[in-house]
């Protein structure tokens, strides 16, 4: 079966998680990531929502992270300042899972402003949960489209705190997490290097280039000296995955 | 004791010229026929305080109510961008707008410092990152028994809080499922509150003894009004319309679209019209 890049990035991300972890999901790409795993080989895996929904089991994608699905299939939901101060800041999160709309060199995310903050260029979302996600959960995945307006030499403004300018940056602030561990793209898997903490290509996506993975980033990419091929997505995965997105089409009134 | 009233009425009563509001409901139960009462009595100069501003502010501030915006994410989730809520920042249409933003964990325990009558909350957060650069209200203090330095905002404690809930009874009492977001901290935090309800019920009946109540003494006012967090939903009433969260990008986008879309469907209409959306799902099962 054939697969488009954003398939491939989603199923390698799923591949990831685990049925021991406890995920902190965030809305779009993350959460069909974290679903995937969860209805292929992750069953047991716990999902949390910033609504406050505890080990949810959607049959279809919330558009928001408040969808009265999420809540339907939750073992139970707490308040908003208690999913926070209790569960987040308790340390009792084990993979926050983030995307972001710039990212750079160290995995610091900007969903915050292009451009000057107080005159942007474009006002994005902001950070909502994203910043103490980064710094509270035990570690943190990462998955966004690759683009040279994406991956960036310098971000205009950090919203989530990766690995600031380099190893030993998040020990200084006093955070004992370990911060992004994996970038997933739609070309390539990213890992903080063990000596540096900058990112580099651990693996490639079938057919992708080393040429094809630096047009698509603002910064000098490194690769690792054993980089690897990511194995296709399975019949499986993809039909899963199609599923799940027809599911949700039909759920939300949007034409498949 | 909590008063009925008209919806009219309610915002009449609760939200004056140059209040700081919360119209609270995480996704869930957002008092959007509250929302637009306000922009039909034309509220001026109001501060705007939510966690995620959504279509409900995004109505407010590009209908010139609000003088300051005080949120945590401001965008239509899962679609795209608030247009209205950019175009005042970015253009300063219809006019400027000024913001304090902070992150979720932030406000959750903001709320909850106002509900407590504390003048400032507490907790690990904000490390390494460039908002406390841009809004001097985020602070830190030094734990007196750890040396641990933790970040610290101050407490909100709005004027007035406006939230939609499931049921009250006949004695003003309300009661809120599901999603309950941080509605319960903004109503005991502000100095005045509005409730509408989907339904109004003599008795509660049999219910979790852990249910979220806000007892009627401490609310100032609950009006009628079904179907009133249409686009967003009411948890057994009826579903969050996804479909109209995806449209709104499109009718935001340009101011004209947007100023048409207002007074069709707030200027010239009332209350009465989210009625269509509150047929219960279980009386739609039948």
């Amino acid at each position: 079966m054939s697969h488009t890049p954003t398939e491939m990035m989603t199923i390698a991300a799923s591949r990831l998680l685990t049925n021991d972890d406890i995920c902190f999901v965030g809305i779009g790409a993350p959460s069909a990531a974290c679903n995937l795993a969860r209805l292929t080989h992750a069953p047991g895996i716990t999902l949390i929502y910033e609504s406050g929904t505890l080990s949810t089991r959607p049959t279809v994608l919330p558009l928001s992270i408040g969808d009265g699905e999420l809540c339907d299939t939750a073992l139970t939901t707490v308040p908003v300042p208690e999913m926070f101060r209790y569960w987040l800041q308790g340390g009792r999160i084990t993979i926050g899972f983030l995307g972001g709309a710039q990212i750079d060199r160290f995995a610091n995310l900007n969903t915050t402003v292009v451009g000057d903050y107080a005159a942007p260029k474009v006002r994005l979302p902001g950070g909502g949960g994203a910043p103490e996600i980064a710094s509270n959960c035990g570690q943190i995945f990462i998955t966004m489209a690759m683009g040279s307006r994406a991956f960036v030499e310098k971000l205009p403004f950090i919203t989530s705190f990766g690995h600031g300018t380099g190893k030993g940056d998040r020990e200084k602030l006093g955070l004992r997490t370990k911060g992004p561990t994996r970038v997933i793209t739609d070309l390539c898997v990213m890992a903080p290097d063990p000596e540096t903490a900058e990112l580099s290509v651990i693996s490639l996506h079938p057919g992708v280039t080393r040429e094809q993975v630096q047009a698509g980033c603002g910064w000098p990419l490194r690769f690792a000296a054993d980089l690897t091929e990511t194995p296709a997505p399975s019949d499986q995965e993809l039909e899963v995955l199609r599923g799940l997105h027809a599911r949700t089409r039909q759920a939300h009134g949007v034409a498949a | 004791m909590a008063k009925f009233v008209s919806l009219q009425e309610g915002i009449e009563e609760v939200l004056r010229d140059g209040d700081s509001v919360s119209m609270e409901g995480f996704t869930h139960l957002i008092p959007h026929a509250a929302g637009h009462e306000a922009i039909r009595q034309g509220r001026k100069r109001l501060t705007l305080i939510r966690m995620t501003p959504d279509l409900i502010y995004d109505q407010l501030i590009g209908t010139g109510c609000a003088e300051k915006l005080i949120f945590s994410w401001g965008g239509n989730p899962g679609v795209g961008s608030l247009h209205r809520l950019r175009d005042a920042i970015e253009n300063g249409w219809p006019h400027r707008l000024e913001i304090e933003e902070h992150s979720h964990a932030a406000m959750a325990n903001a709320y909850e410092a106002g509900a407590a009558n504390l003048p400032f909350a507490v907790f690990r957060g904000y490390k390494g990152v460039d908002l406390p650069k841009v809004n001097p209200n985020i602070r830190s203090v030094t734990c007196p028994y750890t040396g641990e330095v933790l970040a610290t905002v101050p407490a909100l404690r709005p004027d007035a809080a406006v939230i939609h809930a499931l049921r009250a009874d006949r004695e003003g009492n309300v009661l809120l499922e599901g999603i309950v977001g941080v509605q319960k901290e903004a109503v005991l935090a502000a100095k005045r509150s509005l409730v509408t309800v989907e339904e109004i019920v003599e008795d509660f009946g049999p219910r979790n003894a852990n249910a979220v109540i806000l007892p009627s003494w401490a609310v100032t006012a609950i009006a009628h009004v079904p179907g009133g967090a249409y686009p967003s939903y009411a948890h057994g009433y009826y579903k969050r319309a996804n479909e109209f969260y995806i449209g709104w990008d499109k009718i935001a986008r340009e101011r004209d679209s947007f100023l048409s879309w207002i007074k069709a469907n707030v200027l010239e209409k009332g209350p009465d019209a989210f009625a269509q959306y509150a047929r219960p799902q279980r009386q739609a099962a039948e």
